[in-house]
């Protein structure tokens, strides 16, 4: 089951809001709906669902309706229509009571701003959201601790906020999200007040934790890059509607319109896409097969030179046509003239960037292989170029193995 | 224009009676409570032997407040107490305490109330308005006929002269706590009052003492007119040197007032500067 499901959560700002929803219904624009009856559409109609343990990412323009949409979660706006799940639980009918309850327990939140407790120590800003529980001093001095150390805070706990800088400070905002150990985690560009470098250490470092700790993580930000770094899956917004949900690659490679056409034109792309996403298949042989077989085999698919492998698909080496043809001559096995030292070899998650590195001083292909030293595919050098240049034929074929979770 | 005029001051009068007839069980209380307060504090004072007092409050200000404060305050109560106004003094410093007690007794949880309600803001903004433009003689005649004349009519007319900064400034305090940090306490959970006392009280401290330090100052700029209805102490002697032409009197009891302005001002301003650190 789907930890959030949200069924055209809506959201419009104004007097008598509700008299807006037909009209959403019947298609109006934001932009109608507020020349015609000065409300404002905040969120429109969010349909979407996300899984436990998967990093969500919303994204869209500035007043594309990002932090009304993740506060509806919550519920610290309160939706005008439509209906939301958390775990099957209509997280629109709970009471005040209930509302806190989950809000204590299953969802936290990590602000742009930091939104500290300027008054609290570290410690006591960490502590909040399990003071508010009850939970007693003792206890709940451990579990903040816990938490501080989780992101890097040992040792600050009796600093004050104003006493540390911004990367420090939402590291006490992180910690203090984390405490309770919430189920779901929303972070409302929580990363956007911080310069390039420590954004980039914390989104290094936010992944880390994910991986321990397997949070549902909802995460806004108007940044592609960081959408792209970070996401398991994007939702792109406008006007307060959701107009493309799909993985990182279904975003750059199948944009379902301009709108979002025009927001991944600016990628660099290079710094994006992965040995994955360029690969072609290669071609292969085992070594129980001839020279000549090798030789054939060449022939046959016009390629000079083949991946001797296993029957696992495991990489042994290189055969080319050189070398098959010395060992007819010569009567000797495809094992004794196989090239085994030098080939260039990369992991599927290889930034083209690296890749690009690499094809500078070889001539021969580079060979994807996994963890396990299986082979995956090949990159030739004209396909990197090709992808670069934004052919995106090239690219969306070797993409189908890219494994997204 | 000939139209008869409003008849304002007998529905007063008939209100004023109304209350006295049916409400005096009350205002016998009332009275009961805040005379037996100042009397209090005004025993205490005077038992205490005046070097007691005067080292009691020195060493108060210099641990509230840097070392000069305390010696302000000892060479200040030390000119009072040669100026032979010790006692009236004492009746003052009672006399204003309770009132400015009573205020913030009552006028930070009406701040509070009203910085939660928008509705209740509205309707209470102009009532403050009208409380501190009305010349504060005008409480004194019903102050007199509730609670007749003495020490108790005078607290309650500088009450409600001096509890509207309390107000105001609590309200203003609790609303000019930044949104994103109540969001932050809505998010994790608190309820309404741990989000007061977690978060909007402490933010608003030094607001809502700026509040206080001028209820204080306010009572006791009514001390003079406390006096009118009977409330003993300096403010009584300025009165009489007022009324009897006696300038060096009257400026000698002036002086003895404005020293108690200036220790409890600066008391309550470090009081302030603390609460901000
Ligand atoms: N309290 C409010 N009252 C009225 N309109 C609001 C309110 N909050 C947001 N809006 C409107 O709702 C729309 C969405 O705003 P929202 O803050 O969700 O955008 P955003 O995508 O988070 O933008 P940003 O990137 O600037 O943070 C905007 O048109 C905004 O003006
Ligand atoms: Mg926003």
């Amino acid at each position: 089951m789907a930890i959030i499901e949200a069924r055209k959560l809506t959201k419009i700002f104004g007097n008598d809001p509700k008299k807006a929803i037909p009209l959403l219904d019947k298609g109006w624009s934001k932009d109608k709906i507020l020349a015609e009856t000065k409300l404002t559409v905040g969120v429109n109609q969010a349909e979407f669902s996300i899984e436990e343990g998967e990093i969500f990412v919303i994204m869209g323009l500035s007043g594309s309706g990002k932090s009304t949409l993740v506060r509806l979660l919550n519920r610290l706006i309160e939706p005008t229509a439509g209906q939301l799940l958390f775990s099957g639980q209509d997280v629109m009918k709970m009471n005040a009571e209930q509302l806190r309850d989950f809000r204590r327990k299953n969802i936290g939140m990590v602000f742009q701003k930091f939104a500290l407790f300027p008054h609290r120590t570290v410690l006591r800003n960490a502590e909040y959201g399990l003071e508010v529980q009850g939970i007693v001093k003792k206890e709940r001095k451990e579990m903040a601790m816990r938490s501080l150390e989780l992101v890097g805070l040992k040792g600050w706990e009796d600093s004050y906020p104003e006493q540390l800088s911004g990367g420090m400070q939402q590291r006490v905002g992180l910690a203090r999200g984390l405490a309770n150990d919430p189920d779901i985690l929303l972070m409302d560009e929580a990363f956007s007040a911080l310069d390039p470098l420590i954004r980039k250490d914390m989104q290094d470092e936010l992944l880390e934790l994910q991986s321990q700790m397997k949070k549902t993580i909802i995460f806004i930000t108007h940044d592609l890059d960081e959408a792209l770094r970070i996401g398991d899956r994007i939702a792109l917004m406008k006007d307060g509607r959701i107009v493309q949900i799909g993985t990182p690659e279904d975003i750059l490679m199948q944009p379902a319109n301009e709108y979002v056409e025009r927001f991944v034109e600016d990628v660099d792309l290079s710094k994006v896409l992965t040995a994955s996403h360029v690969m072609e298949k290669a071609e292969t042989i085992t070594l129980d097969k001839g020279p000549r077989v090798a030789l054939q085999f060449m022939r046959e698919r016009g390629v000079s030179s083949l991946y001797a492998v296993d029957k696992s698909m495991k990489l042994l080496g290189i055969v080319t046509a050189d070398d098959a043809a010395r060992a007819i001559k010569e009567n000797l096995k495809l094992e004794d003239t196989l090239m085994r030292e030098d080939i260039p070899i990369v992991s599927p998650d290889a930034v083209l960037n690296e890749l690009f590195e690499l094809m500078g001083n070889i001539r021969l292909p580079v060979a994807v292989t996994d963890d396990n030293g299986r082979l995956k595919g090949v990159v030739i050098k004209g396909a990197v170029l090709a992808a670069l240049a934004g052919n995106t034929n090239v690219v969306t074929e070797g993409g189908d193995n890219h494994e997204s979770a | 224009m000939n139209l008869p005029k409003i008849p304002l001051s007998d529905w007063i009068e008939t209100l004023e009676e109304w209350l006295e007839n049916n409400l005096s069980p009350l205002f016998d209380f009332i009275k009961l409570i805040i005379g037996g307060t100042v009397e209090g504090l005004n025993n205490a004072l005077d038992w205490l032997p005046t070097l007691a007092v005067i080292i009691i409050f020195s060493a108060l200000a210099w641990y509230i407040g840097k070392w000069k404060m305390g010696v302000f305050t000892a060479i200040g109560l030390l000119i009072i107490d040669n100026l032979q106004l010790w006692s009236q003094t004492m009746q003052t410093l009672s006399l204003v305490l309770t009132a400015a007690f009573i205020s913030i007794l009552i006028g930070i949880p009406i701040g509070i109330l009203i910085a939660r309600y928008n509705g209740l803001q509205r309707v209470i903004t102009p009532v403050l308005d009208f409380m501190q433009t009305m010349p504060a003689f005008v409480y004194l005649l019903p102050a007199v006929t509730f609670f007749s004349l003495g020490v108790v009519p005078g607290v309650i007319s500088s009450i409600i002269f001096a509890i509207p900064p309390t107000i105001r400034l609590t309200n203003l305090g609790i609303r000019q706590v930044p949104a994103e940090l109540v969001e932050a306490a809505d998010a994790f959970g608190s309820t309404p009052g741990q989000k007061l006392i977690k978060l909007q009280l402490p933010i608003a401290l030094p607001t809502i003492m700026a509040g206080v330090n001028q209820t204080i100052m306010l009572s006791l700029s009514m001390v003079v007119i406390a006096s009118m209805v009977g409330a003993q102490g300096v403010g009584a002697t300025v009165y009489r040197a007022v009324t009897q032409v006696k300038t060096g009197i009257g400026f000698e009891a002036g002086l003895a007032i404005v020293i108690l302005a200036i220790i409890l001002d600066r008391l309550t301003q470090q009081v302030i500067k603390r609460s901000k650190a």
